[in-house]
């Protein structure tokens, strides 16, 4: 089926969004995951571009297992979660054959299939496309910017972090990263925000507490909201089940659903 | 840094790539009749030049983890404590990850830079016994990002193993960032010369995490690196009000114990999860100091036993073998 592809496979993608972070296992592509879903809870067509080459999490979050991805006339086919095609997604977890081989790659390989993911992969109509990121400030985000800067506008990043300072640490390196390559900062995340004891409701504050806030007043961005730790949404993630639809009263739907709706009212009125 | 030379262009894949001399980049550039010569890719020299440094350091350590965020940096600085607290013994932890060094804060050095003096590659001391090195002490400012490629990276970490006055050691623990790339790729580059003990592989309990930790294995396994052991961090939580545990990162496919099962790998603990480490952690202090009797020190402890013993049972093989 023939698509209209003036202006290139981004042409039709009304909003760009990166999730960032400095630090590693803070939940980028949890989140990236769950905003998705609440995106097309929402009514919105969503695509997912997965540049952590080394270890790339979202197919097995989306249960999407290990389908074939096939070439059209305008590149790679991304692979659909539903009939409705409201959900897609790209990620390198899909090109490799054995899903335990390592891609040990030095970054200008890394840079190269990250600049053919950007350009060659034929989104179609999208309201927003997500792009999840490795920890870091190197060849994947530098590829990712720049490639994407060529072909359409991006809205920003969201950037997430746990409460401890090892974390928010890291995440005020990003936020130099984004300030210099010019990327607008769309808000912060804090992620793992306290652990409420299913057995009896106290709370613990696991990775510490509040460092997400203060670092948005620190470094004068918009503090998006929190996360909680819920075992019930890392179960889910774990089993690639979609925790918007098990469990849409819980506390943590909630939260993640107040920060998309932030986030979509943001990039749709900059 | 040799890597990179100072007359080359912005995407200079380094020199010794595969691609030195034949990228897009490479159009223009003075060097690019040697790189695509080959003649760049000579064997580094640096690899002999590190090789000989080590001569002097008798046990190597690299803590790895395909997955970021599981507690390599944490394990990596309570395993400096925990073999620094015999005086007796000289301990150094090098922190190679360029993009978010941990290390410095884990270790009480933060704000330990030294201004004007980015060249500097003395090792700063926590103890007398125990050195420390990481790019966060060539920072001057907290927000400051190292926005490099791999090239330039590589050459930070050679100039980190051949160029830094570590002196007689007993053990050198290298931490290192998530991901199976460039400075995994230098390290042991840059170090195949030197005898490295092995890799301990640092996960969580859940499937998402071990996924990744998979493909790590599968990597020391394609680059002859040993692996000691995997130890399995924040292994459940138990609730300081009503002593319930939950498994807040749940083992849903078996976690460490079945994938060491699966891939004959010594399993060498399991570290629950204790608000007080990331407490420890954010302060610069020793979370085996400061809370000496919880599960979780024990479970370092036992860790750290079994990595020396490994260590010294290589050295008496090695030993009788010779």
């Amino acid at each position: 089926m023939e698509e209209n592809n003036e202006g290139g496979n981004l042409a039709q993608v009304q909003h760009v969004v990166l999730i960032l972070s400095g630090k590693g296992g803070v939940g980028k592509s949890t989140l990236t995951t769950e905003l998705a879903l609440a995106l097309r809870h929402s009514g919105k067509k969503v695509g997912i571009l997965d540049v952590d080459l080394c270890g790339p999490s979202i197919p097995r979050m989306l249960s999407v297992g290990k389908p074939e991805v096939h070439q059209c006339d305008l590149g790679w086919v991304p692979v659909y979660t539903d009939a409705q095609k409201s959900l897609a997604l790209m990620s390198i977890g899909f090109l490799l054959e054995d899903p335990d081989e390592a891609v040990v790659w030095r970054g200008p390989k890394k840079t190269a299939l990250i600049g053919q993911f950007v350009s060659d992969v034929a989104w179609g109509e999208l309201d927003v496309l997500l792009v999840d990121t490795p920890p870091g400030t190197s060849d994947e985000h530098l590829a990712v910017l720049e490639n994407l800067k060529k072909q359409h506008k991006v809205d920003g990043a969201i950037l997430i972090t746990t409460p401890q300072a090892v974390s928010t640490g890291d995440v005020r390196r990003e936020i130099t990263f984004c300030k210099k390559t010019g990327l607008r900062i769309l808000g912060i995340v804090e992620n793992m925000s306290g652990f409420v004891c299913p057995h009896c409701s106290e709370c613990s504050n696991i990775f510490s507490k509040g460092g997400g806030e203060e670092l948005a007043k620190l470094t004068g961005s918009v503090y998006l909201g929190s996360v909680p730790l819920d075992p019930l949404l890392t179960t889910s993630i774990e089993e690639g089940k979609d925790f918007i639809q098990t469990f849409p009263d819980s506390a943590t739907f909630s939260a993640i659903n107040s920060i998309a709706q932030t986030l979509l009212t943001s990039i749709q009125n900059p | 840094m040799a890597d990179i030379p100072s007359d080359a262009p912005q995407h200079c894949p380094g020199t010794a790539s595969e691609q030195a001399g034949k990228t897009s980049a490479c159009q223009g550039c003075p060097n690019q009749n040697l790189c695509s010569s080959g003649a760049t890719k000579a064997p580094d020299p640096a690899i002999e030049e590190i090789a000989e440094k080590m001569l002097t350091v008798k046990h190597k350590i690299l803590v790895l983890s395909g997955k970021g965020g599981v507690g390599k940096s944490t394990f990596s600085a309570h395993l400096a404590h925990a073999l620094a607290s015999d005086a007796t013994k000289e301990v150094a932890l090098l922190d190679v990850d360029i993009c978010g060094p941990s290390i410095p804060r884990i270790m009480g050095l933060e704000g330990e830079q030294v201004a004007g003096l980015s060249l500097c590659l003395s090792p700063r001391y926590v103890e007398d016994n125990l050195a420390v090195m990481s790019i966060g002490f060539l920072l001057s400012s907290p927000d400051d990002a190292v926005i490099w490629r791999g090239p330039k990276k590589n050459g930070m970490i050679k100039q980190f193993l051949r160029d830094v006055d570590w002196g007689e050691l007993d053990y050198l623990i290298v931490d290192t960032p998530p991901g199976t790339s460039d400075e995994h790729l230098s390290i042991v580059q840059y170090l195949s010369s030197a005898r490295i003990d092995g890799a301990v592989i640092i996960t969580t309990p859940q499937e998402v995490s071990l996924q990744d930790v998979r493909k790590e294995i599968r990597f020391c396994q394609k680059v002859q690196l040993p692996i000691i052991g995997v130890v399995e961090n924040m292994s459940g939580f138990v609730c300081p009000k009503c002593k319930n545990t939950s498994q807040i990162f749940p083992p849903t496919t078996g976690g460490a114990e079945r994938m060491c099962e699966e891939m004959n790998l010594t399993l060498l603990g399991r570290v629950p999860l204790d608000p007080r480490i990331g407490k420890s952690c954010d302060e610069g202090k020793s979370f085996l100091t400061e809370v000496p009797d919880s599960p979780a020190a024990a479970a370092y402890h036992s860790i750290v036993q079994s990595i020396q013993a490994y260590c010294l049972s290589h050295v008496t093989r090695e030993e009788s073998a010779g």
